[in-house]
């Protein structure tokens, strides 16, 4: 994997996650359980990918090697993206879909409101624009796992057998690395361990208030995704995502 | 018309254009009849999206800035506004994207807000302070009856920009411009 500065490795994070879990939305395209649950989907599935734009801009500035964001998007391979393990996960029953919607959702915020003071104003700039839209989506995700954890018996199983699946991928909002550490001392971005505490503060209420168990935090894991060590569905959702670039290198129409 | 009728009216056009203030008023009045493309009953100037119109090296520049960050009709915004700045007269405009201040719903216009509401959309109710992110909207009166009996059917809508409401008193189902 090719290793860039530590803001460009950052905004890759950043980009690469907003993206991939956009591109995840959008498979429900067509198959949502409701016509307005559809659109909502979709809504959050658009704001996220434009958020990626926004990051893979700037990420592609700084590179500045003739790539741009579109570049970035459809010419890098598996191990070149830095997304989280979480986002990259199938988007199983709709259980699944909102608990990693939720996680997600929860720490973008924490993360996007501590971003908006960034030393970098470019990264304030864009956690600004983005953490309006944000808002909007954990305020339905943590409504969706209120409803589904306090309601019936079968979704209050389901909600609990999907953050069984998803909750060991959460420990990469926790870890620290030289790029978080050395960020995070010039005030790029915000302390991690604070960072933590806040995330979890929201997960445990909403959680409770859904009637779900709150887990122990979520050990360190064989892969990393910011490291380029995905689980295997990455793969397979690039391979989609990217085919029509990687068929017709530079197609407009 | 010949040929040359044409270049001189063109030569005419440019030449005219100076940058002074009587200019970049044209400017702005020619960006006040750019229709936004989803909702075409209001202006970019009326959505308050256009943040600067300047004058520099002989040429207009234009400062823009997105209303949702992966709304799909920037791209198409700008090359609408281009297109209706060249056909004025204005050559070459540049056209830069501004993310800071983010765009809020603040910037819509009282006149957009009307035509808004005369198009069938309820626009933003209140201002854009962190209570109504947080979804403590006050109260969205149906843009057809004007009865403040309603209720959102889901928080997003047709566009990321809306809501879906309803009105309990007419029955009309109408989008609401969310308070970003």
């Amino acid at each position: 994997m090719k290793k860039y500065d530590e803001l460009t490795e950052f905004l890759l994070r950043m980009g690469d996650s907003a993206l991939v879990q956009g591109q995840r939305l959008c498979e429900w395209c067509g198959r949502a359980p409701a016509l307005e649950e559809e659109m909502a989907l979709m809504n959050v599935g658009l704001d996220l990918v434009g958020q990626a734009r926004n990051w893979l801009d700037y990420a592609a500035q700084r590179i500045n090697d003739g790539r741009d964001a579109d570049m970035l998007a459809f010419r890098r391979d598996e191990r070149d993206y830095r997304n989280l393990l979480l986002v990259e996960q199938p988007n199983g029953d709709f259980a699944v879909t909102m608990s990693k919607q939720f996680l997600y959702d929860a720490w973008q915020f924490h993360l996007l409101e501590a971003l908006t003071e960034s030393a970098d104003q470019q990264v304030a700039a864009i956690a600004a624009k983005s953490l309006k839209e944000v808002i909007y989506h954990l305020r339905r995700s943590s409504e969706w796992v209120e409803r589904l954890g306090d309601g019936t018996e079968e979704s209050h199983q389901r909600m609990a057998a999907a953050i069984d699946t998803l909750w060991r991928f959460t420990f990469e909002f926790q870890e620290t690395d030289a790029v978080v550490d050395s960020l995070s001392e010039s005030g790029i971005i915000p302390d991690a361990g604070a960072l933590k505490q806040q995330w979890q503060q929201t997960v445990a209420k909403v959680f409770t208030d859904a009637t779900l168990s709150v887990p122990e935090d979520a050990r360190s894991f064989y892969l990393s995704g910011r490291e380029g060590m995905h689980t295997e569905h990455l793969g397979i959702l690039l391979a989609e995502m990217q085919f029509l670039q990687r068929a017709y290198p530079d197609a407009s129409w | 018309m010949r040929a040359g009728d044409l270049i001189s009216t063109d030569s005419t056009a440019s030449l005219r254009l100076r940058g002074d203030d009587a200019d970049l008023n044209f400017a702005w009045q020619v960006l006040a009849d750019v229709p936004d493309p989803e909702v075409p009953a209001v202006s970019v100037v009326d959505l308050g999206i256009v943040r600067s119109v300047t004058w520099c090296d002989d040429r207009l520049y234009v400062q823009v800035t997105p209303t949702y960050s992966g709304c799909p009709a920037t791209e198409f915004i700008e090359e609408m506004i281009r297109e209706a700045l060249q056909a004025a007269g204005f050559v070459n405009p540049q056209l830069t994207q501004k993310l800071d201040p983010a765009w809020t719903t603040d910037w819509i216009t009282a006149e957009g807000r009307e035509k808004l509401r005369a198009f069938g959309i309820a626009p933003p109710t209140g201002s854009a302070s962190k209570r109504s992110l947080l979804g403590e909207s006050g109260e969205v009166h149906c843009p057809h009856c004007d009865s403040s009996n309603t209720r959102q059917l889901s928080e997003f809508g047709s566009t990321a920009c809306k809501a879906l409401y309803r009105c309990d008193d007419c029955l009309e189902p109408f989008d609401y411009f969310k308070c970003i």
